[in-house]
């Protein structure tokens, strides 16, 4: 290499790295940004923190206490069996943010990986994939988890593998299209021209050019699985009693609503706020990383 | 004359396509249903010797599986017994309820109306919430209103459904009496889940639309309009809005299928009949061929709708070139 061109290698580095941190501290100038971190971060501790900073054990039935509104010893009150809701509430906080981010692994797994073989082979695995992805986009909103559910059964572990092949079709779709627009990029030319592997290509030099609507989706996919997850819940076909999670808890304390405002306000609060916060979050994400994406995320 | 042929072409692969996808929908409900970890002669005979759940099952013998299996047609082929089911339903039998033994297209037909009504009232409800608020907010850019609708517009994307509905149920049902909070029947009972339907759809309409009015707003048409003198309501009304609802008829189009799916969770607040309720009832209890044909149902008219959808876009921007 030409002792220039060396000598330039450095500066462009430390250009990309300036670029770089522009856009982080755009990011974290956003106003919903701010907003939006601030409620995960809460959320985040208290499900971190939940053992030490819930007041009572979130299961604990306690019949003295059934229905009590809230006060200075339980805060967001306690539900129809006297248990606490702001324990339940702390300790659901773990279980809604595992189920998102776990069910967006699944999805964005198994998506990416069928986006990027239809995208980057074509033909007959293109016509296949999309073809599976047609069918799988014909079922309404929840329809598929439920199908999805009633094969697995109901559970926590199936609310997850049901919401994350439920988004699935959308991230296949998403990557597809992706790839597609840098599929005849120079560089892959080049990496094919030096005698680089199908599968090197895709994972190596594609998949790293799409980073950031993965990114993107990924953030606004873990709010939608955790209203997916939480309607299953409140269907009955997710987490079972006595679990702590937010739909099982609504679903509970629905037919005490006229004497009980407060257990079946504050998990449904609860599910909003985390939502409003992963998506204020994603949309932040979604201005900086790639702007061309709104309104195709 | 081309652009009609060009349509005519478009249509024809539009509905061609949607049949594929119908039958692919068809075979993967049917493929899911086949491999339940659940033997449905077995799950049926039982039922028939209790009535009820099944807690019978030493009393059964082999030879009782094997005929009810043979009448049941399952001891044929995938394929055959796919082609079968395909053809049946064609021809309106999608074969009886395993719990009453009601045929399962009665039962279907019985509920679909309930669904409908509170769909289509939703959607009228998100449509009109979402393109006022949404043009309102458009008008007044970066003023206090823009900031609060579109903070309800975000709120009312995150809220769930079903949350929104016992809140809803608490305050206008229970606490101030104002409309029953529960049951069917009369306009009344359709308030209440019609507004808890409408508020998510109202949202996104209501985004959507506020950002193609702005868009629309900054066009040199609508400069010529309001030099031409026309008032400010006429140039919004006539000339911007007819153009900024162009993409908010393929949202429209697609929450139908968020209102379908949500019907599910919607009608088991209010305790209303419909078909969300009659499959998830009927996932309770394993009585298959009932969700098998809810689920196809609700898939068949998702797929319609879209289809309706395309075509709609295309005779609404007529920019659109079909070939």
């Amino acid at each position: 290499m030409p002792e220039q061109q060396l000598a330039q290698a450095p500066k462009t580095g430390a250009k990309v790295g300036k670029v770089e941190n522009a856009q982080l501290r755009r990011f974290f100038k956003l106003t919903g940004v701010i907003i939006g971190t601030v409620i995960l971060s809460i959320f985040v501790i208290g499900a971190v923190f939940a053992p030490v900073l819930s007041p009572f054990d979130p299961t604990e039935i306690n019949q003295n206490d059934q229905l009590v509104p809230p006060s200075a010893k339980h805060p967001l009150g306690t539900d129809q069996l006297g248990r606490d809701v702001l324990s339940r509430l702390l300790y659901g906080a773990r279980l809604s943010l595992v189920v998102g981010f776990v069910s967006v692994g699944i999805g964005g797994a198994a998506g990416t990986v069928l986006g990027l073989i239809a995208g980057f082979a074509g033909g007959y695995a293109d016509l296949a994939i999309s073809g599976l992805v047609d069918i799988m986009l014909a079922f309404p909103g929840l329809l598929l988890a439920l199908v999805i559910i009633i094969f697995l059964g109901p559970g926590l572990l199936n609310v997850m593998i049901a919401t994350g092949i439920g988004s699935t079709p959308r991230w296949a779709r998403l990557v597809r299209s992706s790839v597609l627009s840098i599929k005849e990029s120079e560089f892959v030319s080049a990496a094919k021209a030096m005698g680089a592997s199908d599968t090197r290509i895709m994972f190596r030099h594609i998949l790293v050019n799409i980073v950031a609507p993965v990114i993107v989706f990924s953030t606004l996919g873990v709010g939608g699985a955790i209203l997916t997850a939480a309607s299953l819940g409140y269907l009955g076909l997710g987490a079972q009693p006595p679990t702590p999670e937010w739909g099982l808890m609504l679903s509970e304390s629905r037919n005490f609503i006229s004497v009980c405002w407060w257990s079946a306000t504050f998990p449904g609060l609860a599910i909003m706020l985390s939502v409003l916060a992963i998506n204020m979050i994603g949309d932040g994400l979604r201005d900086t990383l790639d702007p061309r994406l709104r309104g195709r995320i | 004359m081309e652009v009609v042929r060009g349509m005519r072409q478009y249509i024809i692969r539009r509905l061609l396509l949607s049949v594929l996808v119908l039958l692919g929908v068809s075979l993967l409900v049917f493929l899911v249903l086949h491999f339940m970890p659940v033997d449905p002669v077995r799950e049926l005979l039982m039922q028939h010797q209790t009535g009820t759940a099944p807690t019978t099952e030493g009393t059964i013998s082999d030879e009782q599986i094997a005929e009810l299996r043979k009448q049941m047609g399952l001891d044929q082929p995938l394929y055959i017994q796919f082609a079968r089911f395909v053809w049946n339903a064609l021809h309106g039998d999608f074969g009886q309820s395993w719990r009453n033994k009601r045929q399962v297209l009665t039962m279907i037909i019985a509920n679909a109306p309930d669904t409908i009504e509170l769909s289509l009232a939703g959607m009228a409800i998100s449509v009109t919430l979402g393109v006022v608020l949404g043009t309102v907010a458009a008008v007044k850019q970066n003023t206090a209103f823009d900031t609060i609708a579109m903070i309800l517009a975000v709120g009312g994307v995150c809220a769930p459904g079903f949350w929104l509905g016992l809140m809803l149920m608490m305050v206008f049902g229970l606490k101030l009496g104002w409309l029953p909070p529960i049951g069917s029947g009369t306009w009344r009972h359709l308030v209440l889940p019609a507004v808890t339907m409408g508020i998510g759809g109202a949202a996104l309409v209501a985004r959507l639309t506020r950002a193609n009015m702005v868009e629309v707003l900054r066009q040199e048409y609508i400069t010529t309009a309001r030099s031409k003198g026309l008032s400010e309501r006429i140039v919004v009304a006539k000339h911007a809005l007819r153009n900024a609802m162009i993409p908010v008829v393929t949202v429209v189009g697609l929450s139908l299928g968020h209102m379908l799916g949500g019907s599910v969770i919607i009608e088991n607040v209010f305790g209303r009949p419909g078909l969300g309720g009659l499959a998830v009832d009927a996932i309770w209890e394993k009585d298959y061929p009932v969700v098998q044909t809810t689920v196809l149902m609700m898939a068949i008219s998702y797929v319609i709708a879209n289809l309706l959808v395309d075509i709609l876009y295309g005779t609404l921007d007529p920019r659109i070139r079909y070939n």
